[in-house]
């Protein structure tokens, strides 16, 4: 005797299909719309130059210094900047996990993430400008004797990446770390580990794959600098950075197809590091950062 | 066996306390464990027990008292230095590390020569009988093996003292017991000293070789199990070791004893503290039973078939709940006298 097919609708169920499943469409709707869209719009249009065949825009980039240069100027920014970011954020979450009032602190950071990166810019430069409070400061205290420069080149743009930039994974590693089972440092130290070895051995094993995806959500962010390279950097120097570059080919020569062909190779540029830090996180132990069954 | 304990005479906590902010959770603790004895610190949740092991393991600081290790002050060294051995309630094993290098963590940090991790470290294994999982992370192993992993890494250092936190408590009834026998066989191979911690009287009596009664912070009676079963010091030890018939009474002397009032009939007890007027009497479940012409008249308002025998609720003409054990079939609605031998009748001043 053939058994009876259940109904569509149960099948369709037990695939993990059913009416819950239609509130993901709008969702794909707007990725659909505003990011597959406009990402595979440039990336035809990069193969349609204004004059030559359908790689000329790559081998324009490639070929002048002015233009390719631009990937070893952000990566020279982006990558420290990640870095301090990330290092910095650790000992920092460490400290913090133990603080029993998390909130005013976790206020204080937030305000330069809601503040966005023009306003902190222009807080830079009347804070840092030579005639701003600390070079007046360093000038009183007689430090210095002329005003420090720290706006309009390299250390303006990595300031307020640092400002903007830190907060932000700040948050990220405070929730790594207060993932970890407070209990297996506690073991730790009962078998004789020191706070520096209970770090290395045990902390940090289990908050790598946090960190590594850390890292890649602050590199993304660094690398696509572009308020504060103009306005706290030196656009046409040490700063000119890769979506300086974009922007200028959109706007200025008004090349659209160019500057589609550097916005690719900016994501290329970005889908190779985060490729790296993710295939490196997948060879860590992911497992719960707890013990057991708790 | 290679795996022995440190020589030592004995841990002594002396006057200890502990308070956080306002809160007093350990008040004077005076207690001395001797090498190889098991010591078990029970008390209803929130009295204090897991802080006063915190203490000894160091992983708190004590508020007041000192705590020595025979004439070593060890109670500002960190818990690095103390060199204990500790079990935790939820395992706390690396879950990144391997059982066996879970298991070598502590002679790691101790930058013992490789040949002898690797010697000690199977020893171990063999010890809590897991050799064939020595490869696993800790994530693939069941809760009773991952709390065997913990027991070797705690004992595998060979520490003066081991002391455990609620460690099965997180198992199921089977396993519960198992695990039970598995710490009393490690112990009595090892003769480590232990400080164990339990809110479960039932795994103190069966392990321990002295309780130490905690509530409200306050040591309440240090004994031997059989002690501590037959002849609590106070009314709430009694509660907590399991006398569920806590009535209170006026007491008269009588003989030897004490004449009690359960459920209006009149009992003879045996007072434990200097009993005169109002008292509270103390009788276990299992000690109350139905008796031909028992002096207690009650109706059985809930029975439960527990496979030998009856555990019943029945309440007297008074309104008094009587809990009590019956060999016999009864059901809830029946009529039941019921008698407890004097000895067994503990009368507390109330």
């Amino acid at each position: 005797m053939r058994q009876a097919r259940p109904p569509l609708r149960w099948r369709l169920r037990e695939m993990g299909l059913d009416g819950v499943t239609l509130l993901v469409v709008p969702g794909v709707l707007f990725v659909l719309a505003l990011f597959i869209y406009p990402f595979v719009y440039g990336l035809v249009l990069s193969f349609h130059p204004k004059q030559g065949g359908a790689w000329a825009n790559y081998v324009t980039f490639f070929s002048n210094p002015y233009l390719y240069n631009t990937i070893s100027t952000t990566l020279g920014i982006a990558i420290p900047a990640t870095l301090i970011n990330v290092v910095a954020s650790v000992p920092v979450a460490m400290r913090v996990r133990l603080m029993k009032r998390q909130r005013l602190l976790t206020t204080i950071l937030v305000i330069p993430i809601t503040l966005g990166t023009v306003m902190v810019a222009e807080g830079l430069l009347t804070f840092l400008g030579p005639r701003g409070w600390f070079n007046r400061l360093l000038l009183l205290s007689g430090l210095v004797s002329s005003p420090v420069g720290l706006l309009h080149n390299y250390w303006g743009v990595m300031l307020s990446l640092v400002i903007t930039g830190f907060p932000f994974t700040f948050l990220l590693t405070l929730s790594y770390v207060t993932g970890i089972d407070p209990s297996l440092e506690h073991a730790g130290a009962m078998l004789g580990a020191r706070a520096r070895q209970r770090f290395f051995r045990i902390i940090l094993p289990l908050l790598a794959p946090g960190l590594a995806i850390t890292l890649a959500l602050a590199f993304v962010q660094a690398f696509t600098v572009f308020p504060s390279a103009i306005l706290v950097g030196q656009p046409q120097g040490t700063t000119r950075v890769i979506s300086i570059a974009a922007y200028q080919a959109a706007f200025e020569q008004y090349d659209y197809s160019l500057a589609s062909a550097i916005a690719m190779l900016m994501a290329l540029v970005q889908v190779v590091i985060i490729v790296l830090l993710l295939g490196g996180r997948s060879l860590l132990f992911r497992g719960p950062a707890s013990s057991g069954k708790g | 066996m290679a795996i022995v304990s440190r020589d030592f005479r004995e841990l002594r906590l002396d006057g200890v306390c502990r308070s956080f902010g306002q809160m007093h959770a350990l008040t004077d603790i005076t207690l001395a464990v001797g090498r190889g004895e098991f010591v078990a610190l029970v008390g209803p949740s929130g009295c204090g027990k897991s802080t006063a092991l915190n203490c000894i393991a160091g992983l708190l600081q004590v508020s007041a008292g000192r705590i020595w290790l025979d004439e070593r002050r060890i109670d500002d060294t960190g818990p690095e230095d103390r060199g204990f051995g500790m079990v935790f309630q939820n395992y706390a094993l690396f879950p990144h590390m391997s059982v066996r290098r879970n298991i070598a963590f502590g002679l790691a940090t101790q930058h013992r020569p490789k040949a002898e991790i690797t010697r000690r470290v199977e020893e171990a294994l063999a010890l809590v009988r897991l050799g064939a999982h020595g490869d696993k992370l800790p994530g693939q192993l069941s809760g009773g093996q991952q709390q065997r992993v913990a027991i070797a890494r705690a004992v595998v250092v060979e520490p003066p003292l081991v002391l455990m936190d609620e460690p099965l408590s997180n198992l199921d009834a089977k396993l519960r017991l198992e695990m039970r026998a598995e710490i009393r066989r490690i112990h009595a191979m090892l003769g480590c000293s232990t400080v164990y911690v339990t809110h479960d009287q039932e795994e103190a009596l069966s392990l321990a070789d002295r309780i130490v009664v905690l509530i409200d912070g306050r040591m309440r009676q240090v004994g031997t199990p059989e002690e501590l079963y037959t002849a609590p010091s106070s009314r709430d030890v009694a509660e907590f070791m399991g006398y569920r018939n806590l009535v209170t009474s006026r007491a008269e002397p009588d003989g030897n004893g004490v004449a009690v009032t359960v459920a209006g009939a009149r009992l003879k007890g045996t007072p434990f503290e200097a009993v005169g007027g109002e008292a509270v009497v103390a009788i276990r479940p299992d000690d109350l039973r139905p008796t031909p012409g028992g002096p207690i008249l009650a109706k059985v308002e809930i029975a439960e078939y527990h496979g030998r025998d009856f555990y019943a609720v029945a309440r007297g003409p008074d309104g008094t709940d009587l809990y009590f054990r019956s060999d016999e079939r009864i059901k809830a609605g029946d009529e039941v006298r019921l008698d407890a031998a004097p000895s067994r009748v503990l009368v507390y001043a109330a």
